[in-house]
């Protein structure tokens, strides 16, 4: 599938070429060319004013998508506790299987989690694929993604979603590229084209400047890995009944070659960002690290957690754990106080979608304005004592009101 | 005529600021506090054949040329121009005269070492009575056997106490003036060689700037660079050298203290706006731009000159002259665009000013760069 | 030992802006670097060289001529050799076909001990592409890599973990992909820029040099496709701005805060 300019339509106005994201349009004696950098985004087929822009169907390759059907989603575990992108996975992986008409099914390895399967049921799955053996307790790459390769083979989904974790960018691609289709990465958006039953993929690139609505249009599973805390998580349900098939895989010890030796916990303490319901951010604008103290202290009050941007991290006042953005983690609380921080780009990547945002900023003109709910013109070092000082005094303020 | 960089210097220059802006930026402002001589910078800057730039392969230099090398002062210099004097002394003063003039022992036992930038090199020639007048030596040298022996005393010498080799001149024969001066290579631990005062400086602070003693020191006769009687024109002709190398110094001074004050001034507000706004102040920016883009064009041509074997005397001395002033110019109306920020330590500018006060002097001070125009100009 | 470096020239995305109007990304005046991880990953190759005798570091690259000086500074940091995959046919390619290509150059370069990638492109963000080769070339992985060492032939990485990390053994081959608390990647050397640009050591190669599967590269051979582009939306909805002195802001705040119930 290419991307094509119609000569006789084009006129000659360039906007395609300031468009393209990859440079890949030239102007040749006043009409548009596309040269070898693209990558058939699309975005120039948009810009176009007068429509003279146009794909092209392909050859079509690949499989028979008709004999694909299932909505399978990779239930990652660690030492016995299901990750919380687990259960986000179900909950999304029910939304898609309901829209096309299918089943969810969930896949579990490891040893001796049982119990996780019938916790996978409550959280919405109607299958539980659950592979119990010694040698999967451990992740590893080379015995997860053969138990995976096999089951696909035999069972043939039609997709499969996968937590964007650490062990989920390890697993996604090997698995992706074992049965040859497409694995599309970090989505923060799913949707089904019904039409064609297509899953319609949507994630960010370009370091979280452009987004990409990707399709795997004629190889199976879909494959797609997920950015934890974006979907909404599923709703437990007690009383839900499925099917757990528990299954002895085929792996021998041989088969794992980059054996895992040791497992270690980090010894700092380990911030939640992902799960905090207030998150109190600190930004280049509290001129030093010792400017963290005071975000602790209003995040202690308000029982919530220490958030950085990456300026702040680069500049070593505080662990990377606690940054929030493009290259850090992405969170949904439901308050994030953003406090000195300007609002790039990249940060608003990880906290755009927080319920409430609140911004306090001595510049009136900075990016975060335009997404916060509230807005705080003003000196870090002034406001926020004050709004400690408020906290502790709550009663009397709301008593005053009336 | 062409003012395009190389791919080569393209890549030179982006690695150069890189370097600048990531080791030598972030301690700047403390090496100039205390005083203290960056040795883990010279350290890094050796690993990168940064210390040899200018200098073939073979002798341990990186195989570039004299613009590569102005390229790299410029770069060092935007952020710290103490580093950026460290670089140039080192291979401008106690590097070059030994590739130009010395044996090829001379060069296998001390070039090679200094130009990979295991030994730092520096150049004594001034003297508590010989500034300007660099003729009036009166350290004496006096062959003794096998030896040479030296007294006297060096003052205002640049990397001083931290160099392992210096190039050091002295009368051989005070009969014949000029004639009678010689240059010698002086190892660190040579006896009867001792580090004197270390100087408390305006500027350029953390450079080591110390008088050398020499009492019946002991060196080498092997140690005689060129002949006897040639130091003073060995001397002359090193400064021509060592003028671009200031003078790119100077230039990145000021492209430095201009880049920090045009960050500034779009960000500091007054009367409801940034203060770039008032064409007063714009009118002072776009006048400091284009005297530094004048210096820079002064600069990289008599580097091309020197890379190409073309005469440099003339222009070297012209883009130093040129270049100290707009560096003092400069730096002094980015400390006034600061306010009364710029006269606190919590802002760059008042150290790149008082960093530029030295390039008018030192390497020939601005009144000697006008003897030497004047004097090509008027043979 | 011969190790090769998988490298990729990409945009610094942190220069990247988008243009208020228009809504499309602004590149001009971006550079090009190599991208972050993959430096890191070079680095990690070039530490293995200074230790050890008898080692060489072979640079590989798929991309538009242009890449070549991505490859220069490489050679200029110390790789031995460096070699750019250029051709047509591998225009559009997604991470399978991006990984077909790189896995055919790896076989024309012939032996490996270690392949070093970087975890992930700063344009593309996918992480996919080192686990792709892994799997093209059937060796194992180690990724996420913060730490390794060489002990007999074997490898021993900690691999990171959001919350710690595994210690994890493998036989050589093994393919690594590095992230930046691995190392400190050092500069281009000087010298080393002059041996990139002048030596001979960069050999540009076609698909066919390669012996490439021509089924599996560029646009067709992708399973991915894009179907659309877009720069992410503004938020939306209306901001409020408290006004006040900081006593006040700071009350009016903590009394919505109260009355919307998350406090």
């Amino acid at each position: 599938m290419a991307v094509k300019v119609i000569s006789e339509e084009c006129i000659g106005c360039g906007t395609c070429v300031d468009a393209c994201p990859f440079d890949a349009i030239d102007m040749i004696d006043d009409k548009a060319v596309i040269n070898d950098k693209c990558t058939a985004c699309g975005t120039c087929i948009e810009a176009c004013p007068v429509d003279a822009i146009i794909k092209e169907e392909g050859e079509k390759k690949g499989v028979d998508i008709n004999q694909y059907k299932g909505v399978w989603v990779f239930a990652e575990q660690r030492a016995g506790e299901l990750l919380n992108v687990s259960i986000e996975l179900l909950g999304e992986g029910k939304k898609i299987a309901e829209q096309i008409g299918t089943d969810l099914t969930a896949v579990l390895l490891g040893k001796d989690v049982d119990n996780l399967a019938e916790t996978l049921i409550k959280y919405g799955a109607d299958n539980v694929l659950y592979g119990d053996s010694e040698l999967l307790e451990v992740y590893t790459t080379d015995g997860y993604t053969k138990v995976i390769c096999d089951l696909i083979e035999e069972r043939k989904p039609e997709i499969l979603l996968i937590g964007a974790t650490n062990i989920g960018r390890d697993l996604g691609p090997r698995i992706s590229s074992r049965v040859h289709t497409g694995l599309t990465a970090d989505c923060t958006r799913l949707e089904v084209d019904l039409e064609n039953r297509r899953l319609m993929q949507t994630r960010p690139a370009f370091g979280g400047n452009l987004m990409a609505t990707i399709i795997c249009p004629n190889h199976r599973p879909q494959m797609a890995t997920v950015r934890p805390g974006v979907m909404e998580k599923a709703k437990y349900d007690e009383n839900r009944t499925g099917n757990i098939e528990k299954f002895n895989p085929n792996l021998k010890e041989e088969d794992i070659r980059a054996k895992v030796v040791e497992t270690v916990k980090a010894k700092k303490a380990v911030v939640k960002l992902e799960e905090a319901n207030i998150i109190v951010s600190g930004g280049r604008g509290l001129g030093d690290a010792e400017g963290f103290k005071l975000i602790e202290e209003l995040a202690e009050k308000l029982d919530g957690v220490v958030g950085a941007s990456r300026a702040t991290v680069d500049a070593g006042w505080i662990d990377q754990s606690h940054q929030v953005g493009q290259t850090g983690k992405t969170v949904r609380p439901t308050v994030y106080i953003a406090c000195g921080i300007s609002g790039a780009i990249q940060h608003l990547a990880g906290m755009q979608d927080s319920d409430l945002i609140i911004a306090i900023n001595k510049d009136k003109d900075a990016p975060i304005f335009k997404v916060a709910d509230y807005g705080i013109v003003g000196d870090v070092y002034e406001v926020i004592p004050e709004l400690i000082n408020g906290l502790d005094n709550i009663d009397e303020i709301m008593a005053q009101l009336n | 005529m062409e003012f395009k960089l190389t791919k080569e210097q393209e890549m030179i220059r982006d690695v150069m600021r890189e370097f600048a802006q990531n080791e030598v930026e972030p301690i700047a402002a403390e090496i100039d506090e205390t005083g203290r001589f960056p040795s883990e910078t010279v350290e890094k800057m050796a690993r990168y054949n940064m210390l040899g730039i200018p200098f073939p392969v073979e002798y341990g230099g990186a195989g570039g040329n004299e613009i590569d090398y102005a390229i790299a002062i410029e770069e060092l210099s935007k952020v710290c121009g103490t580093t950026g004097v460290i670089c140039s002394a080192h291979t401008s003063l106690g590097c070059w005269p030994i590739f130009r003039y010395g044996t090829e022992e001379q060069k296998q036992k001390y070039l090679i070492p200094l130009a990979k930038g295991e030994k730092l090199g520096a150049f004594g020639l001034t003297e508590p009575n010989a500034g300007t007048d660099a003729a009036g030596q009166q350290t004496v040298a006096v062959l003794d056997g096998d030896n040479y022996i030296l007294n006297g005393t060096k003052i205002f010498i640049t990397n001083g106490g931290q160099a392992d080799v210096y190039i050091i001149f002295a009368m051989t024969d005070k009969s014949k003036g000029t004639r009678g001066i010689s240059a010698f290579i002086v190892d660190k631990d040579a006896p009867g060689f001792s580090i004197g005062k270390l100087e408390d400086k305006m500027g350029i602070r953390g450079s080591s700037t110390t008088e050398l003693i020499f009492r019946d020191c002991k060196i080498p006769k092997e140690n005689l660079l060129g002949a006897e009687g040639k130091g003073f024109g060995i001397a002359m002709s090193t400064l021509d050298g060592g003028r671009i190398g200031i003078a790119a110094q100077a230039l990145g001074i000021a492209q430095g203290a201009l880049d920090e004050t045009i960050q500034y001034v779009k960000e500091r507000e007054q009367f409801g706006r940034p203060i770039a706004k008032f064409q007063g102040l714009q009118w002072m920016i776009a006048d400091m731009a284009t005297d530094i883009e004048a210096a820079r064009f002064l600069v990289y041509r008599a580097a091309y000159n020197k890379a190409n074997g073309l005469p440099y005397n003339k222009e070297a001395a012209m883009a130093k002259l040129f270049a100290a002033n707009t560096a003092m110019d400069v730096t002094t109306k980015c400390v006034q665009l600061h306010g009364g920020y710029g006269y606190t330590k919590d802002y760059p500018v008042e150290r790149m000013m008082r960093d530029a006060k030295i390039t008018e002097i030192y390497e020939g001070t601005s009144q000697v760069q006008q003897m030497v125009i004047a004097a090509n100009l008027l043979r | 030992m011969n190790i090769i470096v998988c490298i990729k020239q990409v945009p610094d995305t942190n220069e990247v802006k988008i243009d208020p109007v228009k809504g499309t990304l602004i590149r001009e005046g971006v550079p090009s670097i190599i991208n972050p991880d993959d430096k890191n990953a070079l680095e990690e190759a070039l530490r293995i060289k200074d230790e050890n005798e008898d080692v060489k570091v072979t640079v590989l690259s798929m991309g538009p001529p242009q890449a070549e000086v991505a490859l220069v500074e490489a050679i200029a940091m110390g790789a031995d050799e460096a070699i750019l995959l250029s051709d047509r046919a591998f225009a559009g390619s997604d991470t399978w076909a991006t990984s077909t290509a790189l896995a055919a150059g790896i076989k024309a370069i012939g032996d490996y001990d270690i392949i070093f990638c970087g975890r992930q492109a700063i344009d593309g963000d996918t992480a996919q592409v080192g686990p792709q080769i892994a799997e093209h070339l059937n060796i194992p992985q180690i990724t996420y890599v913060e730490e390794l060492k060489l002990e007999n032939g074997k490898v021993r990485a900690k691999r990171a973990l959001e919350d710690g990390y595994f210690v994890i053994e493998s036989e050589c081959p093994v393919l690594i992909t590095a992230i930046k608390e691995l190392n400190e990647p050092r500069y281009p050397s000087i010298r080393g820029i002059y041996k990139g640009f002048n030596g001979d050591n960069i050999k540009v190669l076609s698909a066919k040099d390669v012996n490439a599967d021509m089924d599996n590269i560029g646009l067709d051979g992708s399973p991915t496709q894009v179907n659309k582009s877009f720069t992410p939306p503004g938020r939306g909805g209306e901001s409020e701005i408290l006004e006040g002195s900081p006593k006040d802001v700071a009350r009016e705040l903590i009394v919505r805060l109260k009355e919307e119930k998350v406090i």
